[in-house]
């Protein structure tokens, strides 16, 4: 009884406050979500993957670093090591768990650094126009031209291979498309009456970049942020592979693929193992973001 | 007088989450050579009962009625290839806004003769010819350079008038007219109408003139249906819509401002769940 | 008074023909990217922590030769001035000396640059050849097993790691099924047979006649090819389905329809000419994105393009060699943009 009034609490089309409001549009929101069921698949592939990485050391059958030279290459389902382990010995599936905690931590990294870039130097640009505008928008323009692995490459090169390196190269190559959406989001706020209004109430220029554009803006930057995730993971695991991200011997999927190389032809799970977890865990993203888009931003789907 | 179209109950269905919405809802009318107004306010089923008649409602939207004849043959029987021989050719429809019609990236010259050249064996100078003739026949000076431009070169009243041009070409026996002057300027409206009536009555066609402004209809039309919510509520002589009995149409009416007898305040449509749920009245003569 | 001088001097600009102030904004903006790519690798080529001189002069040169080649480096002038002299030598199309083999890198990168075009440009080919007609079957028949199909290929391309599915597709058509040649880009019995004229060996052995080269090439040149392919086509029928799609609900495909013109007819003749201009920006850009993404691929596949040069440059510090690779891409990318825009100037009559 009292769930059932809560929903109704919930649909109301007659919200009594503030809260109210958002809570009832929170919710509609995630029933439209919810009966997605392929954003709900890659929900869940990434909360088990957060629990995963959260609980390795209790999961982990080996430790990931431990060799084991005496039984280095075993095959898939040999006794003790599920995925096999690889050329060190090293237990395949006990690494992957932990990989999940790097591929993790380069994502929220990425995640956080590049979308807050944009924004700050979207929503100014847009927000105080003229020749700050030309300016930062020429340099965004600079910074799309540059194909993005090369560039992440090259940045790679002069900061140093590792894996926060890495983060701060791909946030580099990340950031442009982030500051044209909340560049035009802040061109059409800026220019509504709402605005004008809270002007005229004497608000100032950041109290109106920080308390109305930004707000605004997060919804289609979240979208953006994951369907971008899995872009993030693939850069971030090619760098791990070229030898340029995670230094062996994290157990960074990339570069457990990349171990796995020379033995593809015999040893094909060394490789193939990661490279269905990078592909697992961005086909994932990639669903969760199609979804979401779905909710937050009806028009830009199809 | 004869009857070109003879249409019995038709529905038009749209599957939606909640159900199957009918936008039509058993309809039946017929039309002989002579100029029928729908009149309805947006969402009553007028455009959607046009371009049912053509088959042009694309799945998951369904059409269903008894039938709908052309010179006595149904259309609802015929397969997609042979509806092709029947759109353009036997009935043409004009669109509301000329801007979105045409194709923004074909010469007004080609996409006249290829309305021509689909119905007929000519040769591509003899349909060039031909667009020429229909060009001046709506009025445009210079149709020779119109021919050679693009649909964002012209105005909306241009645009409309190519686009009854490009309708008429195959000689057709019907046009369906959905508000085809409510997106030009008022100046140019009654010039469009014009050409477009004196075609029509050139040719003997039947008209269906789908529009929402009742006074231009009463004044442009022979005989009036009235829609509300995908039924027929009321069929009048254009000259009677005046005296119009049915409260909707009467509400309507109210509803405008008039100059002969002017009023501080104009109506307010109220509206009767029961004009919905009853049967749909026949337009059939 | 500021309003009146301001439409004076619009009159003033008004005088000129409109292309000419088009041409020149176009050309101005081209030069502020090329400029900012160049100051970008610059700036980047500065915070290295390699010292250049040391590079080049090696560990146990003495002082004086260190001092010597400083100054010929202009090391000791500000900053800009160097900036200057690097935008100079890359006008010049002189990208200094690879640390590695020291030979000139403009020369290494002409040398290893035609086998990524040869094999981004088939991975383009078949990525048109099947996304294009791909995305407007799906949009055409919306819902149905083909879209479904296409929007897993779709999916599951945007998802995989392209080194992955590489070396994937090396285990099962080469060493399992053996349908396709190894790594490299002949066989090594085929190796400089035929005479070097384009550097693209396909066009070289057709040129020349030999056939059996071709066929070697060939084989070796498909699977990573096809592999670029798939990842354009994933973008490619994605774009070109959406494109479509908002031509099909537009009005004057009702026109077409009423005219009473075939589906068929009405999806190529008139919805497809609508999408031509928007599909050449999308195949530029996943043209641009092939030249990237050839770099992970050329790894797997042993292939000598510059994806390789450069990553061999980076593992090796060979940092004029990656600097100069860097720039050569970035200009193609940006020379595709501007192409593109040329084309779409072309082909849209609302566009003049």
């Amino acid at each position: 009884m009292a769930e059932r009034t809560l929903r109704q609490w919930l649909l109301t089309d007659t919200p009594t406050s503030r809260r109210h409001a958002k809570l009832s549009a929170l919710y509609q929101g995630w029933l439209a979500f919810r009966s997605n069921t392929m954003a709900m698949v890659g929900l869940c592939i990434l909360l088990a993957l957060v629990l995963i990485a959260m609980a390795a050391p209790l999961l982990a059958p080996h430790d990931p670093f431990v060799q084991n030279l005496g039984n280095r290459l075993a095959p898939l389902g040999s006794e003790g090591h599920l995925l096999g382990t690889d050329s060190l010995g090293r237990d395949i599936l006990s690494r992957l768990i932990y990989g999940a905690r790097i591929t993790l931590y380069i994502v929220a990294l990425v995640a956080l650094i590049a979308p807050v870039v944009g924004l700050l130097v979207g929503t100014v640009s847009g927000y105080v126009g003229g020749w700050v505008d030309i300016v930062l928008m020429r340099i965004t323009d600079i910074f799309l031209a540059f194909p993005r692995l090369v560039l992440a490459l090259a940045f790679v090169a002069a900061l140093g291979a590792g894996i926060e390196n890495a983060v701060i190269a791909i946030s580099l190559t990340a950031w442009p498309p982030y500051a044209r959406i909340a560049r035009a989001e802040t061109l059409t706020i800026r220019s509504s009456d709402y605005i004008s209004a809270i002007k005229l109430q004497g608000a100032g220029g950041l109290r109106i970049i920080t308390k109305h554009i930004w707000p605004l803006c997060i919804s289609s930057l979240i979208v953006r942020v994951t369907l971008d995730m899995a872009g993030i993971i693939l850069a971030a695991a090619g760098l791990g592979f070229l030898g340029l991200g995670a230094q062996p011997p994290s157990p960074e999927w990339g570069a457990m693929i990349s171990e796995g190389r020379r033995f593809i032809l015999d040893h094909w799970w060394v490789a193939t193992m990661p490279g269905l977890a990078i592909f697992i865990v961005s086909l994932a993203f990639n669903l969760l973001g199609d979804g979401l888009r779905d909710v937050l931003d009806p028009k830009a789907g199809e | 007088m004869d009857t070109l179209l003879d249409i019995e109950n038709l529905w038009v269905k749209f599957p939606t989450r909640q159900g199957i919405f009918d936008a039509v809802r058993g309809v039946s009318f017929t039309l002989g050579r002579e100029r029928l107004g729908i009149v309805g306010e947006s969402g009553s089923g007028k455009s959607m009962t046009g371009r049912a008649i053509l088959r042009l409602i694309r799945p998951p939207g369904m059409v269903e009625a008894d039938h709908i004849n052309l010179d006595g043959v149904d259309l609802l029987q015929k397969s997609e290839k042979a509806m092709r021989e029947v759109r353009g050719e036997r009935i043409s429809m004009v669109m509301q806004d000329p801007k979105f019609s045409l194709n923004p990236v074909m010469t007004i010259g080609d996409q006249i003769i290829e309305a021509y050249r689909l119905h007929s064996t000519a040769s591509k100078s003899e349909a060039r010819t031909k667009a020429l003739e229909m060009l001046e026949a709506v009025s445009i000076r210079n149709p020779e350079r119109v021919m050679r431009a693009y649909p964002h070169e012209m105005s909306g009243g241009m645009g409309q008038r190519i686009m009854i041009a490009m309708m008429l070409i195959p000689n057709p026996e019907i046009l369906i007219a959905d508000e085809p002057t409510s997106a030009l300027d008022v100046s140019v409206q009654r010039q469009v109408l014009d050409i477009m009536d004196k075609l029509v009555k050139e040719r003997g066609m039947g008209l269906i003139f789908i529009s929402h402004d009742l006074n231009l209809v009463a004044d442009f039309c022979d005989r009036v249906l009235i829609m509300y919510a995908g039924r027929i509520v009321e069929v009048c002589d254009a000259d009677k819509l005046h005296d119009a009995q049915h409260p909707y149409t009467r509400g309507l009416l109210n509803s405008l401002p008039r100059l002969d007898t002017p009023r501080d305040r104009l109506d307010v449509l109220t509206r009767d769940p029961a004009w919905s749920d009853t049967p749909s009245v026949s337009g059939r003569l | 008074m500021a309003l009146t001088e301001g439409s004076g001097k619009g009159r003033e600009r008004a005088s000129l023909p409109p292309w000419i102030k088009t041409t020149a904004l176009t050309i101005g903006s081209i030069a502020m990217t090329m400029l900012g790519l160049l100051f970008v690798t610059f700036i980047i080529g500065r915070v290295m922590p390699i010292d250049p001189v040391l590079a080049i002069v090696g560990e146990r040169a003495s002082q004086s030769t260190y001092d010597a080649v400083f100054l010929e480096l202009g090391l000791d002038k500000p900053l800009v001035v160097q900036f200057g002299y690097y935008i100079w030598d890359v006008l010049h199309l002189d990208f200094g000396t690879s640390l590695l083999n020291a030979r000139p890198v403009s020369e290494d990168i002409a040398r290893v640059f035609p086998a990524t075009l040869e094999l981004a440009t088939l991975g383009i080919v078949i990525g048109i050849v099947i996304g294009v007609p791909l995305g407007v079957i799906a949009a055409a028949r919306k819902g149905s097993w083909i879209d479904q199909v296409a929007r897993v290929l779709a999916l599951v391309g945007y998802s995989m790691p392209i080194f992955w599915l590489g070396l994937m597709g090396l285990l099962i058509f080469y060493g399992i099924l053996g349908w396709v040649g190894g790594p490299g880009r002949v066989g090594i019995f085929y190796v400089d047979v035929v005479p070097s004229v384009t550097g693209m060996i396909l066009v070289d052995a057709a040129l020349d006649g030999n056939w059996d080269v071709f066929k070697n090439a060939f084989s070796h040149i498909i699977l990573p090819a096809s592999l670029l392919g798939y990842f354009s086509l994933a973008y490619i029928s994605r774009m070109t389905r959406s494109f479509m799609l908002e031509q099909l609900s537009a009005e004057y495909i009702t026109t077409a329809r009423v005219k009473g013109m075939s589906e068929w007819d009405v999806i190529w003749k008139h919805a497809f000419k609508n999408i031509r201009v928007q599909l050449i920006t999308v195949i530029a850009l996943s043209y641009a994105n092939l030249l990237e993404g050839s770099v992970l691929t050329e790894i797997i596949f042993s292939w000598p393009g510059i994806g390789s040069y450069i990553t061999t440059a980076l593992l090796s510090a060979d940092m004029n060699a990656v600097l100069g690779g860097t720039v050569v891409v970035g200009l193609i990318f940006i020379l595709l943009n501007i192409l593109s825009d040329l084309l779409y100037k072309v082909f849209d009559p609302r566009a003049k």
